[in-house]
Formats: C-alpha cells, sequence, structure tokens
C-alpha cells in the first residue's frame, strides 16, 4: 500500500510514522469515491470548527416559530431553512449540530476501539482459556439486535453523552475484537513476531509494536464504516428520544422534536436529515476508496 | 453433520441462558426497585413490602432467578405495569405485526438486492456495475428514520399519495404497509446487494465460468447453469443475518409511522421501564437473532460442499 509513496520519497528515519501514515493516506487521492467522502467529511469538520462564524443566528434563540425557509428576519437576517416549532434557526442549530455529532462519534468509536484490540489482542494472542473467555463474552454481546441493546443500556443507565460513548463501547468492543482476534491469529505466527519473542520482549510489547501497527491496514478502513455506524447510533438514539439532553443541537434529537409536524412543516425534519446522511455517506465513501486502495495493491 | 447441528443448537441455548441471567440481574438485582415500579412511586413502604412478600421478593436470588426462569420458559411472562394485562396478550400480537411487516420487507429485498447484486457483478466495472455500487452506498448511507423522514415528505407531503401513519386503526390496511416497507428495503437491499455482486464477481473470475464460457456455452445458460449456483451462497449467509439488523429497522421505523409491532412495542416498554415486558421482548428479539444465527451456520455448511465433516 506504501510503496508507491516510498519510491519517490527517500527511506523514512525513524519518528517519521505519521509522515508515512500521511503519505499513505494521500493515496486516496487515487479513488474517485475516496475524495468525494474526503470533501463531504472535511466539508463538514469545516462547519463543525467555524461554527461560530458561519452560524447566523444563535442555535437555542427562539425568535419566530414556523417561519418557511427563506423568511427574513424582523431585525435582519434570513432563516435560509426556517424554523423549527419554537422558533429556533434550523440552519445555525444543523451547523452547531455538527460539532455535537463530530464530538461524540470519534470519541465514542475510538473508546470502543480501544477496548475492542485490547480484547482481541489479547484473545488472539494468548489464546486458550483468555480467548474462550473473551469471545464468549463477545457472543453474548453479539447475539443481541444491536439496537436492542443500546435501547437497554441506555433506558438502563440514562441518557447523557458520557452514557452514549459507553453504550457504543458496549455494544461495538466485541465486534472489533473479532477483527483483531483474527488479524492476530494469522499475524502472531510472522518471522519478526518470533524474533521478538527470542529477544525476550514482553507479550504486551509484542502486541502493540510488532503486531499492531501490521494488523492497522484493515482496521482503518472497519474504522471507517464503524464511525459511519457510530453517527447513525446517535442519531437513532437522538431520534428515539435517548439522545443528549435538550437544549443544545444535536441532529437525531431535532428530528425527533419536530417529527410530529414533519408532515406539515417538512423543512423542519428534512434539512438535518439530509445533513446527517451527507456525513456518514462520507464515510461510507473512504471507506470505499481506502478497500478499493488495499485490494488493488 | 447432527453433531454440529446440536452442538450450535447447545450453544444457543447457553447463551440464550446467561442473556436471561444478565437481563435479570440488570432488572430485577433490588427487589425495592420492582415493587416501586409495578406499583408505582407513591405507593406506602407497607404495601411494596406486601406486594414482595405475595411475589416470592424475599427470597434469595437464586431461588428468584430458578423460579422466574421457570415461569419464563413456559410462557408465563408476569403481568406488564403499564397495559395492566399479561405480557403474553401484548406480546403476541405485536409479534404478528412484526412478522407480516419483515415478511413483505423480505419479499421485496431479496429479489431485488440479488437481482442488483448479480447484474452488477456479472460484468465487474461495467456502467451498470458502477451505477449500482455507488447507488447501494448512498441507499445504505442514509438511516432509516432520515429516509422515513424523506419519504414521507416525498408521497405524504408532496404527492399526497401515500398516508404518513401506519397504525391501521380501521383495521389491516395494506397501502399503511408501503412506506415502512419501502424505509426498510431502501436502507437493507445495498448491503445484499454488494455481497452478491462480491460473490457473483469472484465466481465470474474462475476457471470453471472461463471454461463454460470457452466451449461456447451461451451467455445465459453460463450465467444461470454454471455461476448463479456457487454465487449464491455468500448471500443466503447475509440475508439470514440481515434478519438481526431488521430487527433494529423496525424499532425506528414502527416508531416513526407508529405501527403497532414489536418493535415499538420493546421501545415504549423500555421507555416506561416496564420491567416484565422488556424482559420477554428482549429476550423474544435475542431469541430470533441467536436462531437466525444458528441457521445461517447450519445453512452455510450444508449449502457449501467445500465444508466437509470430520
Amino acid at each position: 500500500m506504501t510503496d508507491i509513496a516510498e519510491t519517490v520519497t527517500p527511506a523514512p528515519s525513524a519518528g517519521s510514522a505519521f509522515g508515512r501514515a500521511i503519505r499513505s493516506f494521500a493515496l486516496i487521492r487515487e479513488s474517485g469515491a475516496g475524495m468525494v467522502g474526503v470533501a463531504l467529511i472535511l466539508f463538514w469538520v469545516f462547519v463543525a470548527i467555524f461554527a461560530p462564524l458561519i452560524a447566523p443566528f444563535d442555535p437555542n434563540a427562539t425568535l419566530q416559530p414556523f417561519a418557511k425557509p427563506g423568511t427574513v428576519y424582523a431585525t435582519g437576517g434570513t432563516f435560509w431553512l426556517g424554523t423549527d416549532h419554537i422558533g429556533r434557526d434550523i440552519l445555525s442549530r444543523i451547523i452547531w449540530g455538527s460539532r455535537t455529532v463530530l464530538f461524540y462519534a470519534p470519541l465514542a468509536t475510538f473508546s470502543a476501539y480501544l477496548v475492542g484490540i485490547l480484547m482481541g489482542l489479547a484473545a488472539g494472542y494468548f489464546r486458550g482459556k483468555i480467548d474462550e473467555v473473551l469471545s464468549f463474552i463477545a457472543n453474548i454481546i453479539l447475539s443481541f439486535p444491536v439496537l436492542v441493546l443500546y435501547i437497554l443500556v441506555i433506558a438502563t443507565i440514562g441518557a447523557s453523552g458520557i452514557n452514549i460513548v459507553i453504550a457504543i463501547t458496549f455494544a461495538s468492543a466485541p465486534g472489533i475484537m473479532r477483527i483483531v482476534r483474527g488479524l492476530v491469529l494469522d499475524l502472531r505466527n510472522r518471522d519478526y513476531v518470533a524474533a521478538a519473542q527470542t529477544r525476550g520482549e514482553s507479550s504486551w510489547h509484542i502486541m502493540l509494536v510488532e503486531i499492531l501497527p501490521n494488523a492497522r491496514g484493515p482496521l482503518i478502513v472497519d474504522a471507517c464504516l464503524r464511525l459511519g455506524y457510530v453517527i447513525i447510533t446517535i442519531g437513532v438514539l437522538g431520534f428515539l428520544g435517548l439522545g443528549l439532553p435538550p437544549p443544545d443541537p444535536d441532529w437525531g434529537s431535532m428530528i425527533n422534536e419536530t417529527r410530529s409536524m414533519a408532515l406539515a412543516f417538512p423543512h423542519m425534519t428534512v434539512f438535518p436529515c439530509i445533513a446527517i446522511s451527507s456525513l456518514i455517506l462520507g464515510f461510507n465513501m473512504l471507506a470505499d476508496g481506502l478497500r478499493e486502495i488495499a485490494l488493488r495493491d | 453433520m447432527v453433531i454440529f447441528i446440536l452442538r450450535r443448537l447447545g450453544t444457543m441455548a447457553l447463551t440464550m441462558l446467561v442473556v436471561s441471567l444478565l437481563l435479570f440481574l440488570l432488572l430485577e438485582l433490588t427487589p425495592g426497585n420492582v415493587a416501586t415500579k409495578v406499583l408505582g412511586p407513591y405507593s406506602s413502604q407497607e404495601q411494596r413490602n406486601l406486594w414482595l412478600e405475595a411475589h416470592g421478593y424475599f427470597e434469595p436470588l437464586w431461588v428468584r432467578y430458578g423460579t422466574w426462569l421457570g415461569r419464563f420458559v413456559t410462557g408465563d411472562f408476569g403481568d406488564s405495569i403499564r397495559f395492566k394485562v399479561p405480557v403474553a396478550e401484548v406480546l403476541w400480537p405485536r409479534l404478528w405485526n412484526t412478522a407480516i411487516l419483515g415478511f413483505w420487507t423480505f419479499a421485496v429485498m431479496i429479489p431485488l438486492s440479488l437481482v442488483l447484486g448479480v447484474l452488477a457483478g456479472m460484468r465487474e466495472g461495467s456502467l451498470l456495475d458502477r451505477t449500482i455500487s455507488v447507488g447501494s452506498i448512498i441507499t445504505t448511507s442514509v438511516p432509516e428514520f432520515a429516509s422515513a423522514v424523506l419519504l414521507a415528505a416525498i408521497f405524504v407531503f408532496w404527492l399526497g399519495i401515500l398516508p404518513g401513519t401506519s397504525a391501521m386503526s380501521g383495521g389491516f390496511d395494506w397501502v399503511q404497509l408501503i412506506l415502512p416497507v419501502m424505509v426498510l428495503v431502501l436502507y437493507d437491499f445495498g448491503y445484499v446487494a454488494r455481497m452478491t455482486r462480491a460473490s457473483m464477481a469472484e465466481v465470474m473470475t474462475t476457471h470453471y465460468i472461463r471454461t463454460a464460457v470457452l466451449k461456447g456455452l451461451p451467455y445465459r445458460r453460463v450465467i444461470l447453469r454454471h455461476a448463479l449456483r456457487n454465487a449464491l451462497i455468500a448471500p443466503f449467509t447475509v440475508i439470514t443475518l440481515q434478519i438481526n439488523w431488521l430487527l433494529s429497522g423496525v424499532i425506528v421505523v414502527e416508531f416513526f409511522f407508529a405501527y403497532k409491532g414489536f418493535g415499538a412495542l420493546l421501545l415504549e416498554a423500555s421507555l416506561n421501564q416496564d420491567i416484565f415486558l422488556i424482559e420477554a421482548c428482549a429476550m423474544v428479539a435475542v431469541f430470533v437473532a441467536a436462531s437466525t444465527q444458528t441457521i445461517a451456520d447450519v445453512g452455510y455448511t450444508v449449502l457449501n460442499p467445500r465444508i466437509r465433516f470430520a
């Protein structure tokens, strides 16, 4: 995957792992779908970073209820996407809502990966009893339909940002563990692992320094897909009324709050739906592009 | 083979048992909590103690779990707190409604995704292939709640040709089933189509297909007689496992369209902390998921002659 990058650049010196990652990531330019994905994600990242500068109104201010898209506000400014039932500007709420989703989705995915990778490394490397116990736990959690699991967990521990992260970690870590375990079972028989064992390196050193970096390819593709799913999950929880507590804008909750009026005022629900779908599409297309490049080499 | 099936059934039974224990601990660990939920927040301590006494909650935890499990297995799920009737009375009709929804979703999704997947995989890289691939990425990127909102906006608000709720208050009405089925199919077909495509594309590169083409068989015959049989093994597993996803999907769709199904019931039970109803719903959901998993495993080995048993 990195050979193209390495033919044009001098042999990477120590400490340039980050630079190498960036260069191999730059290969995504060769995939059309991947580039569209990157563009969509960067667009929303940009929107999230500059939310205070872009948003025309305060996202929580009640201004003029039930305004149609394009309505001009009395004291200046236009509601480009209209306002909701209590008069908050929908465009501003979508812009600020991108911060919520782009904060919690990567955080939850990262935390799920942390737990899933550690479980998978331990199960695949030590095998035996540890593997049996961890795989059994994973199978139990994976036997739940995902959304049922989220609803049970959130309904029990309550709806809040941190609880959503906990619930997602709990539900996703077993899936990640399975992938990592499979990769480790393959990689643990390589020569460089045997060399490290002969050198007398500790088990965790071998797992984290020798094995994990070589398993990164499939994991990066999976992480992109999983980020998409996590965004869906956060959206679904908000939509079902189990999401982040009001009033701060969250795309799923915006749809939930105005869903009863969706048939009379579609603009209240349609625009947040487009926002969330475009972000998920971004991650899915990026994953598709990465997979395409990985398969080609 | 028989041993394999029995072992899979054993694993499934063990899973169900552990899940039931977890659910029981999660919801009924503290009896005081159960009494408060059942009798309401304004009940007196005396009333709660009387209720707990009458329902055997002062027994040790293991005894309680044993009795609970025994009654559960025989179909006695207790009374729903919210509906004030035995859980079974609410549960079975709702499950039947969801089965109808699920049946029609699969009846539309399976032929659609298989045909599209095979067409795309037949000629990898063709315009049709790329169109189907991009189309399925887009549809799987739109979560069910979003496509429900968007389709409702189009067909109910702008075109005004379909009803926006599916409560079926005036008896069964198939027109009200169209939007929920559409939403579920739209989200689910992409994944199955992509899997079928990948499987078909792989088969198309094999030697026996090349042989079949080179010996001058008509293309249609190569596809129908030689390629399809092997290409459809992988999608079978994917479709069976899709039932697990469908269970999540129906919760969203039934909630949005006010369809009186199992998913909406589970959500309502959880939001209202209706303990006995949650237990029954969750166990049914896990049972359906675990049994489809088992069917997928067994079916895959039966269909795939390359897997042999020692």
